[in-house]
């Protein structure tokens, strides 16, 4: 599978005017890759996840072209979208633990998506229980109602829904936030099983808890304030960042076995930029360390070394 | 942070076309009401057409009725009436509403069970049948008892609304930060609660307007409203009991009842584009 | 679900024992005096009448204390004796009430349940596209808003009067007498429709604009967008949205059950319909005790009965109550 973005731009409609949630992405994951999508909240990451899918409003298309398997993603049409939705590309949602019609049994509810799908010859019921066992569910959850599932069962239920029909590119929006450490590291790894396996054969794992993606992720995409700031294997993310957004972001993670009576745990000066009326250029140079006069132009998200691509002139200079 | 929010929605009321739509039409009639007698020279019970009925003209303006009444007269001292009852009886059972609401959502508990109880029995209970056989009981009525009675009657719907806004605002962070805090009971009620509930109110208060100006009608129509005085429900009433239909005097019966059914409506709007100015996710882009 | 049921029956209990105890209060409050309302009909002379007076005190035991009087209510009720009309002398309450029964549940279960069915349907099918919701919707508003007395006499002019399509009085011709044919039938039935259509349209309208309004609630929840986001039809979302926006509207049937006996009651004055309201208004207007008290218990046990029934129709319907998990919330 080979996922292209370019120069996608994607804004919300609101009644003072457009915010610039997605402002210009460019970026490829390539077959086998899980790439993890991080940042801080609003920076635009669930904006891009849901515009590959569901873009629609108060999203609001304004430019850009997604080209999955060599075929033209049509995201700005609601209506030609559903044949790549499920088949092609599929997604977790953060709302996941709500994503089940909490009137109708579970099995009952699966069966009726793939009927009005017409998907009967692309899955079977005993694929689904094959399924249900990979996730660690009862096979008895299928006559259950959500509301006898818990949040966790629900999650891994809904796991189950978007990867039954074997999408090429899986978008995990946040799926991690509302667990608990163990269940986590549990739900994370049944991600990197799902690609072992090749139910899935890439994958886009949205979150805003960068020690996620040191475990799962095989390169992580650093977003802020709707532009992209670094992209990189995840080694090269953690140990040799070069944006200085992603320095400050890997630095200010705690480390284990280090303790902080000395001095406080840093954090990054400042608040992200409203997004409504964004600034001129670069929107990291009003709490960046080293920014000058070159950064009122946004730079460019350009290649530093094979596979590492950074949006950042003090990397290329002034001239790029 | 509470003059944001009130000039915010300031700017939306006054662009929002439900509202402005409904607004318009309930003062209008509510101007009638007040000018309207004004404009007549013939009070409501006056005889001043010799000829009995007779349909719409030019010197009477909506006919005259079977005994030569003049229904013009009738229509803008009995629209007075249903202002009057809207605004008396909605407003009490709006009162009544809120405090039995609100002390049932604030308190919580066995207050709230006893109170919830308390209101789904006002509600199961079919309020007209009782509001006739009381009614029915006081020889000499007026509208102020009517309205008094309709708003006794009537309040379930408010405290229902406002007893499930106020569980949702009693676990917000700022209730419990001012709790914390040390502030009393009653300052918080009025100086956080209250301003989270206002816009809650203004609109029980139009249901319950709407709402009471439908019963005072009914009541009327069956003749078991006010004795003395004119109302539209009333003078339907007498359109029916002296034959109007019969005899085609659709001028008689017809206003009361487009009143009343325009006013309603105009308040269900109103209160539908208020809705929309309050709560921003139902504003259409 | 048993507790849901259990705290059902104690609301029902402490009603129906409230709406007994006011039933039996207010008519003794009523002014005039029942019996002497009644000899007066007789044109007795003053001995007699003043002999029958105190026998019919006795009989209807209006001279026992208060107290007492409450208690032999209560017994009486459950021997299903509700005394003796003064009105419609010497015929028992209940054999009137009875009379009068068929003719509300003709009127009203219809209107009630088809109102409510293809209001919601309409309701739905409004929330589809904008041009369809900017006619509905007013239509619906306007309905909802018009007093069903108004609506009953416009239907009764128009379709009765000017166009004399319909008879806009009684339930059946006055040279008919109640027998099973064709001919009564079809005459109950023409009688029967402007009533029957005033009730309807004005609760439809209540209804499409419920519907309209939850429906796209649902349509913007989680599991809507969630479906979207699998590629489904619109045909299935549509579908499990209205499935999930009725089961308000249902507890909002039980709601609206007081206001349309309201609306019923009113449809009959206007008709002359001879339903337990219009029974009702002629009790009250010829102060007879026993049939006002009569038709009040028999609107009170309809409209539990009703209520009953839409709360056993509720837990079929919504698994969530079912298992347990929702206390009810009032």
């Amino acid at each position: 599978m080979s996922l292209q973005v370019e120069n996608l731009r994607v804004y919300y409609q609101t009644l003072r005017g457009d915010v610039k949630a997605l402002d210009g992405a460019t970026f490829t994951i390539e077959d086998r890759e899980i790439m993890g999508l991080a940042g801080e909240s609003g920076c635009g990451k669930t904006t891009l996840g849901h515009s590959l899918i569901r873009l629609t409003a108060p999203l609001r298309y304004v430019e850009g072209r997604v080209i999955l398997d060599g075929a033209e993603l049509p995201i700005a049409d609601m209506a030609r979208m559903d044949e790549f939705r499920m088949k092609r590309i599929s997604i977790i949602p953060q709302y996941a633990m709500n994503a089940l019609n909490p009137t109708r049994k579970i099995g009952t509810m699966t069966q009726e998506l793939i009927r009005s799908r017409r998907m009967e010859a692309e899955t079977s019921p005993e694929e689904l229980r094959r399924r249900l066992d990979l996730v660690r569910l009862p096979h008895d959850v299928l006559n259950m109602y959500p509301i006898e599932l818990s949040g966790g069962m629900k999650q891994r239920m809904v796991m189950v829904l978007s990867t039954l029909l074997n999408p090429s590119l899986l978008i995990a929006d946040e799926i991690t936030s509302a667990l608990d450490v163990a269940t986590q590291k549990a739900v994370a790894e049944m991600l990197v099983e799902f690609r072992d396996r090749g139910i899935v054969k890439s994958m886009i794992v949205i979150t805003h808890d960068v020690s996620i993606l040191y475990q799962v992720a095989d390169s992580i995409l650093v977003m802020y304030a709707g532009q992209l700031a670094e992209k990189a294997s995840t080694e090269t993310i953690i140990r040799s960042p070069r944006h200085p957004y992603t320095k400050m972001l890997v630095s200010s993670l705690p480390t284990v076995g280090v303790r902080y009576a000395e001095h406080k745990l840093a954090g990054i000066p400042g608040t992200t930029p409203l997004l409504l009326d964004p600034p001129q250029g670069c929107r990291f140079r009003d709490r960046c360390p080293v920014a000058f006069r070159k950064c009122v132009e946004v730079p460019p998200f350009l290649e530093l070394a094979k596979g590492h691509w950074v949006a950042c002139w003090k990397e290329f200079g002034s001239h790029a | 942070m509470k003059t944001a929010k009130g000039s915010e929605f300031l700017f939306f009321a006054l662009r929002n076309p439900k509202l402005r739509v409904g607004l318009t039409v309930v003062l209008f009639f509510l101007g009638l009401s007040l000018i309207g007698p004004l404009l007549t020279h013939n009070a409501p019970f006056d005889y001043v057409n010799p000829a009995g009925a007779d349909p719409p003209s030019s010197e009477y303006w909506f006919g005259t009725t079977t005994f030569g009444q003049d229904v013009f007269a009738q229509f803008v001292e009995g629209l007075r009436a249903t202002f009057l009852v809207g605004l008396i009886g909605g407003g009490l059972g709006t009162l009544i509403g809120v405090i039995v609401g609100f002390t049932a959502g604030y308190r919580g508990g066995l207050v709230d069970e006893a109170l919830n109880m308390l209101t789904n029995i006002v509600l199961v209970i079919p309020t007209l049948a009782v509001l006739l056989i009381i009614t029915a009981y006081l020889e000499v009525r007026g509208v102020l008892i009517e309205s008094i009675f309709i708003g006794l009657t009537a309040w379930p719907w408010t405290a229902r609304a406002i007893r499930a806004q106020t569980f949702s605002l009693r676990s917000r962070e700022f209730v419990d930060l001012a709790r914390l805090s040390g502030m009393k009971s009653s300052k918080i009620v009025f100086t956080e609660i209250a301003p989270n509930m206002m816009s809650y109110l203004l609109l029980a208060f139009i249901l319950q307007f709407g709402g009471a100006t439908l019963i005072a009608a009914t009541l009327d129509f069956i003749g078991l409203g006010p004795t003395t005085g004119i109302s539209l429900g009333l003078m339907m009433n007498n359109a029916v009991l002296w034959g109007a239909l019969y005899l085609g005097m659709w001028w008689w019966f017809v206003p009361p009842g487009l009143a009343i059914t325009t006013i309603v409506g105009a308040l269900y709007v109103t209160n539908v584009g208020l809705d929309e100015v309050f709560n921003p996710k139902l504003r259409e882009m | 679900m048993r507790r849901y049921f259990g705290r059902k029956f104690l609301i029902y209990g402490l009603t129906f024992l409230l709406a007994v105890t006011i039933d039996w209060l207010i008519p003794r409050f009523m002014p005039g005096d029942p019996i002497a309302n009644m000899l007066s009909r007789a044109a007795l002379n003053a001995d007699a009448a003043q002999v029958l007076y105190t026998y019919y005190t006795h009989a209807f035991r209006l001279d026992l204390p208060i107290w007492q009087q409450y208690l032999n209510f209560w017994n009486a009720l459950f021997h299903g004796d509700l005394g003796i009309s003064t009105y419609l002398f010497p015929t028992p309450v209940v054999r009137v009430l009875l009379r009068a029964v068929p003719y509300d549940i003709a009127l009203l279960l219809p209107a009630i349940l088809l109102s409510w069915l293809a209001g919601n349907r309409f309701g739905a099918f409004a929330a589809r596209t904008k041009w369809l919701d900017n006619t509905v919707l007013p239509l619906g508003y306007i309905l909802t808003a018009t007093p069903y007395m108004w609506l009953g006499i416009l239907l009764a002019w128009v379709l009765g009067i000017v166009l004399g399509l319909f008879p806009i009085a009684g339930a059946y011709s006055f040279d008919l007498s109640p027998h099973l044919s064709w001919r009564f039938l079809s005459d109950v039935v023409w009688h029967w429709f402007l009533p029957f259509a005033s009730l309807f349209l004005v609760q439809f309208g209540g209804w499409a604009i419920g519907m309209r309004n939850m429906i796209i609630y649902e349509l913007e929840a989680d599991y809507s967008h969630y479906l979207e986001a699998l590629g489904s039809p619109r045909r299935l979302v549509r579908n499990y949205a209205f499935r999930n926006a009725l089961l308000p509207q249902l507890s909002g049937l039980a709601l609206q059950l007081g206001v349309i006996v309201a609306g019923a009651l009113v449809t009959e004055v206007v008709f002359s319909y001879p339903g337990i309201g219009y029974l009702l208004l002629s009790a009250i207007q010829n102060q007879d005790y026993f049939l006002v008290q009569g038709c009040f218990l028999f609107i009170i046990i309809g409209v539990l009965v009703a209520n009953f029934a839409i709360d056993i129709v509720y837990v079929l319907v919504d698994p969530r109550t079912r298992k347990g998990m929702t206390g009810e919330k009032a």
